[in-house]
């Protein structure tokens, strides 16, 4: 932030324990899923999440480029997250930079363990995620809008992915922190689950949480998880309940 | 391919069905596709606006910082236009470098804001020589479903039209103030197609185009920017009566990119 003056520490938690928005520890923002906005894209969905906008779009299986990344034996999976210039409060140069580099591997790990690849040899599924407007946590809510839009490109997979963050403010656990709470707040650890397994298969953390925390953080995540795997689920019968053709007018 | 296959087949019927006067998706040669334009879609942005043109989707961020001036004009402003094309929005992007598309969207919308003078560079100076606003204009193309230089350039404008400068967050001023914004440029982009020259093109008519014409006009009935793109030709005849043409579209799409109906 620099040139703009630093800011002092909000209050995070008022003395009944609300946020700043006013939801309680263990709530999340608004969510609003779209399936198939895009006509171009096999696949596409569009996320509202509190002040996040995030659009996923994706191709394929389609012939691999770089070719030399090309699997005999299933499909391999690119991910490419990336955030627009006028995302966040500061201009971002625009292209990935390092953060976007990780984020994109993770993202693409992560629906590696649930696409049946195997299904597509020598062919690349390409998930594109572009964060319009961030308001932390832009990773699950990339990774929420790209697993709508891979089941909307009809990709056989195990599941979908909800994701979400949950982090610590002023010594308490949260659910979903916003954008003033992960700058001042003391953990994030956001989080993407296999709802029919149960496992994990994004997990990330920074910050300090007792063994305790991290363990009660985990089933505070997973059960946001259970709640945005419904909202998924209910944009995709959204889309397909009516009787147009994937990429028609939406 | 049988994707080059298709296409090729697409681009026979789009040229037969431009030989009788017909187009793709039923339009009228010189009829534009709808339009709507959402500002203030970016709440992170300093100016913002979702386009659609029929399918074409484009969102534009307005972002406005203290920077200081080129040492050869010490006493103006900024201004940088900068077009992502990310491959999001087509299966025919990829990710990498600013392709060739890109960067010709980007410079066609920014020659037309500095023709038009849609912003008074020397406004956005603060100290001559030491402290100026840098105004960046960031064009997001996310469903490209053809034309995207007129959809950027209405993008853009409508961000800039509602753009907001944040001088009291970085201290130059008591409070912030609406960025004093002159003429709209609007582009209005043709290809010909055989014999037939028509209006805002879709995706397959860009393929099937013989030529591409893109004109830049004001409100003052001016001819502020062109820009000929793909290959193929047009008689001066065709110019002028695409010059009309852009100047009709033109003052309709401003009326939109102002915040009236379109």
């Amino acid at each position: 932030m620099g040139s703009v003056g630093a800011k002092e520490v909000p209050v995070l938690l008022s003395p009944e324990g609300l946020r700043i928005d006013g939801r309680k520890l263990d709530e999340l923002r608004p969510i609003r899923i779209r399936a198939g906005p895009l006509h171009q894209a096999d696949g596409s969905a569009f996320v509202e999440w509190g002040a996040n906008k995030v659009m996923a779009a994706v191709y394929g299986p389609r012939e691999v480029h770089p070719r030399h990344l090309q699997q005999n034996n299933k499909a391999v999976i690119q991910c490419r997250y990336n955030m627009a210039a006028f995302s966040v409060d500061e201009r971002k140069r625009p292209g990935l930079d390092r953060r976007s580099q990780e984020i994109s591997k993770v993202i693409a790990e992560a629906f590696e363990s649930v696409v049946f690849a195997e299904e597509y040899p020598r062919t690349s599924i390409d998930v594109y995620i572009e964060v319009l407007q961030a308001n932390a946590g832009t990773r699950c809510a990339g990774l929420v809008a790209a697993s709508v839009a891979l089941a909307d490109a009809g990709i056989p997979m195990a599941d979908l992915l909800p994701a979400v963050a949950v982090g610590k403010i002023d010594g308490k656990i949260a659910l979903d922190l916003k954008k003033e709470e992960d700058n001042f707040g003391e953990a994030d650890l956001p989080m993407a689950l296999v709802p029919q397994s149960g496992r994990l298969v994004l997990l990330q953390m920074e910050g300090h949480m007792t063994p305790e925390e991290l363990s009660r953080s985990l089933d505070l995540g997973v059960a946001g998880c259970k709640v945005i795997y419904e909202k998924m689920k209910q944009a995709l019968r959204d889309r397909y309940a009516t009787t147009e053709l994937p990429g028609g007018s939406a | 391919m049988s994707g080059e296959v298709a296409s090729e087949l697409r681009t026979t019927h789009v040229l037969d069905l431009a030989a009788s006067g017909k187009r793709l998706d039923g339009r009228a040669l010189d009829e534009y596709r709808a339009v709507s334009i959402e500002p203030g879609f970016i709440a992170t942005a300093d100016g913002s606006a979702l386009v659609r043109l029929g399918d074409t989707v484009v969102a534009a961020g307005v972002k406005l910082e203290l920077g200081k001036p080129f040492p050869d004009t010490p006493n103006a402003g900024v201004l940088t236009t900068n077009a992502e094309l990310v491959p999001l929005s087509s299966p025919t992007f990829e990710p990498g470098p600013p392709q060739p598309g890109a960067i010709e969207v980007s410079r066609v919308v920014d020659r037309a804001i500095r023709a038009a003078e849609t912003i008074d560079l020397a406004r956005l100076c603060v100290t001559p020589g030491e402290k100026t606003w840098v105004c960046y204009v960031d064009l997001h193309v996310l469903d490209h479903s053809g034309n995207l230089i007129d959809a950027a350039m209405l993008a853009g404008v409508s961000a800039l039209a509602h753009a907001v400068v944040p001088a009291k967050r970085f201290g130059v001023a008591e409070a912030d103030y609406a960025l004093a914004v002159g003429h709209l440029p609007i582009e209005c982009t043709f290809v010909r197609l055989g014999d037939a020259i028509v209006v805002d093109p879709t995706f397959d008519e860009e393929q099937a185009a013989q030529g591409r014409l893109t004109i830049a006009t004001d409100e003052l009935g001016r001819v502020v920017a062109m820009q000929k793109g793909l290959v193929g030709a047009f008689s001066p005849d065709d110019v002028r009566s695409m010059v009309s043409r852009a100047l009709a579209h033109g003052d309709r799409l401003r009326a939109a990119a102002r915040g009236g109906p379109a």
